[in-house]
């Protein structure tokens, strides 16, 4: 039988909430397809409970391929083993997160099974009648949603932007089978040298899976001025991102740029600070559950498309803003 | 090094305004460019071969017109180029773009590195490199934001991901493909624009490459594109205005009271 898969993700043991997201999606079409869903971990340390909670949150079966030397994603070792196990077990579906990892793998993976792949998708769904997937995406800047579909290919491949689907709830009573997949020795590649991870660096910041930005721009006027944001931040238990302009000028780090070569973001609650709302940068934050924009001209583009909009000076607002969530928190302790 | 950079005419973006109503871009003499993330490519292209002597060869598949952007790079300093265009290839996914690009390095022959941009800001996949990975079976680093080595066939890179930055060593010929954060970009020199003009960029056909004709252009293909949509962006938010320091609190009362009720702050007291 022909299952839907989903590539689950982890860092150092922990799985991320991304893998559970992909699940949600996954049920839902292994529902509408009448057949199983199953969740593939590769990497080393991810225990039993992380496991069992994969059931729980609505896998049917979980192939575990744990191996010490898979503790860093290599992507052409990813490959292969998920090559291999693509053409064993013939699935009809295989979803990924659209992150460094799964834009990565998929599309050498696709190349590799000569299967269709379909980026960022932010809606799936399954055609009647045909049983093809439908895979809806943002394409050109969040300007437009292309509807793609693979008839004559399989498996059905796409990457699932993060933060686009909610996580099922945690069944303690589902059950399921987790399997132990042994990897071939000739699987492994040797090309590639994985050192390790740096994030020590200078202000690293995780947008993507960030539930609240706080973003500065060139209103901000220099760079020391961003300590507003950090406070308001601190408020909200928020990261700070920043408009391209904001960047450039060297006053934050380039892991803080968001949009079009920066980074798409999908946080429930996104509140820009002197950020004009140039097309490039709406592209990284069409999928922002609710935008909130301060900004003292009345036509800045982006009190457009903000659910609420602060004309206003942001040297005005932004402190008064974190002295009150600041006050409200103290009454309320 | 021998290095090659494969590149996208895209449409340009950066004067694009969006009509707010239809959420449509205003296309108004919209021209096309070199893809903006390309550039970063060209530009570490280019400075490793000021570090380490050899060659950059532009790539491009496209229409006729994307000679302009081949072009466009060898003034910025590569040496030269070749595009790849032909009808059959027209409607090429990244599955079947990725073919092609790998048909046309083989071609070229043997090298030690290519760069790519991290995706092109029309289709926005980021596919096209780690696909051409694969067909060439050469290693691959994606997102790259810094080189640190390369010394003995090897290539040390940094790349960035959602945890940090992820340090690897690649043996080469491998495939990168780099942010923004890499470089800054050069600008074309005159004296490149002149012997832009004077170079003569091969372009090739299906003919040319040894390729099944099967896997190319919108035929050979993989996925399908349905329909297109046209999202509208204005959300039709709530709009207020400060009006000196008084204006500043009843603002801030108001955005907080709209983030109450999206349930988007846990505290409930006033
Ligand atoms: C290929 C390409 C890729 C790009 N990629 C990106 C990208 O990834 N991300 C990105 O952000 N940009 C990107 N850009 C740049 C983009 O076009 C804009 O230049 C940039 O987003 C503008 O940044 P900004 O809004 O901070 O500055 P500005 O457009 O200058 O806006 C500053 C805003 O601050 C307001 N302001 C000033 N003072 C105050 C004050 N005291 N109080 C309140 N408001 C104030 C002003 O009214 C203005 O609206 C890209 C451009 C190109 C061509
Ligand atoms: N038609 C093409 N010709 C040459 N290179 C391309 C083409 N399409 C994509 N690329 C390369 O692949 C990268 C990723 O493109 P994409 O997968 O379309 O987002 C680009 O930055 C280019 O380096």
């Amino acid at each position: 039988m022909s299952f839907v898969w989903t590539v689950a993700e982890q860092h150092e043991g922990r799985l991320k909430a991304v893998s559970f997201e992909l699940l949600s999606r996954g049920r839902a079409l292994a529902d509408k397809l009448d057949t199983k869903l199953a969740s593939l971990v590769i990497g080393a340390g991810v225990g039993q409970p992380g496991l069992r909670e994969l059931i729980q949150r609505g896998a049917d079966e979980v192939y575990h391929v744990a191996d010490a030397r898979l503790a860093h994603f290599v992507c052409e070792t990813w490959s292969n083993i998920l090559a291999d196990l693509v053409r064993h077990y013939r699935p009809v579906v295989v979803l990924a997160a659209a992150t460094s990892l799964g834009r990565t793998l998929m599309p050498h993976l696709a190349v590799k099974v000569h299967a269709g792949l379909t980026a960022d998708c932010t809606e799936l769904d399954i055609e009647p009648g045909s049983d093809n997937l439908l895979q809806t995406r943002p394409a050109i800047g969040g300007n437009i949603m292309a509807t793609i579909k693979t008839p004559d290919h399989r498996p059905q491949m796409a990457t699932v932007r993060p933060r686009s689907s909610v996580v099922l709830p945690r069944d303690p009573e589902r059950l399921g089978r987790i399997i132990e997949v042994p990897v071939a020795e000739q699987l492994f590649e040797s090309r590639v040298v994985v050192h390790g991870c740096r994030a020590d660096v200078e202000d690293f910041v995780n947008l993507e899976e960030a539930e609240v930005v706080v973003a500065g721009g060139k209103g901000l006027k220099k760079g020391d001025n961003f300590a507003l944001l950090r406070e308001l931040a601190a408020e909200l238990g928020a990261m700070v991102g920043a408009s391209r302009d904001a960047v450039d000028r060297g006053w934050i780090g380039y892991p803080h740029q968001i949009g079009l070569s920066g980074k798409t973001i999908s946080p429930r609650l996104y509140i820009a600070a002197g950020i004009s709302g140039s097309i490039q940068h709406l592209a990284g934050i069409k999928t922002a559950e609710t935008i909130v924009s301060i900004n003292k001209d009345p036509d800045a583009p982006l009190h457009n498309v903000a659910d609420f909009g602060i004309v206003g000076d942001l040297f005005d607002v932004v402190p008064e803003l974190t002295r009150r969530l600041r006050r409200s928190k103290a009454v309320a302790s | 090094m021998t290095i090659i950079v494969p590149i996208k005419q895209v449409p340009e973006t950066s004067n694009v305004r969006m009509d707010p109503e239809t959420g449509t871009m205003i296309r108004a003499g919209a021209a096309t460019v070199v893809n903006p993330l390309d550039l970063y490519a060209i530009e570490t292209a280019l400075r490793l071969r000021e570090a380490h002597g050899g060659s950059v060869t532009v790539l491009s598949m496209g229409p006729p017109a994307a000679l302009k952007a081949v072009k466009e790079a060898i003034a910025m300093g590569c040496d030269d180029g070749l595009l790849l265009s032909d009808r059959v290839f027209a409607g090429a996914d990244t599955w079947a773009t990725s073919y092609t690009l790998a048909a046309a390095v083989r071609r070229l022959g043997a090298f030690d590195l290519i760069v790519a941009g991290e995706r092109a800001t029309d289709g926005d996949t980021a596919q096209v490199g780690p696909g051409l990975a694969a067909w060439l079976d050469v290693p691959l680093a994606t997102y790259v934001a810094r080189i640190d080595t390369v010394a003995d066939g090897r290539l040390s890179v940094q790349r960035l991901t959602e945890e940090g930055y992820q340090q690897l060593t690649l043996q080469l010929p491998a495939l990168i493909t780099v942010v923004k954060e890499i470089a800054a970009v050069r600008l074309p020199t005159l004296r490149g624009k002149k012997r832009a003009r004077l170079s003569e960029v091969p372009v090739l056909t299906a003919a040319d490459l040894d390729v099944d004709r099967a896997c190319l252009g919108l035929r050979g293909s993989p996925t399908k594109v349905v329909r297109i949509e046209r999202p509208k962006v204005a959300r039709g938010g709530e709009m207020v205005s400060v009006n000196g320091q008084q204006g500043v609190t009843a603002a801030v009362d108001a955005l907080l009271e709209f983030l109450r009720s999206r349930g988007l702050l846990e505290e409930v007291s006033s």
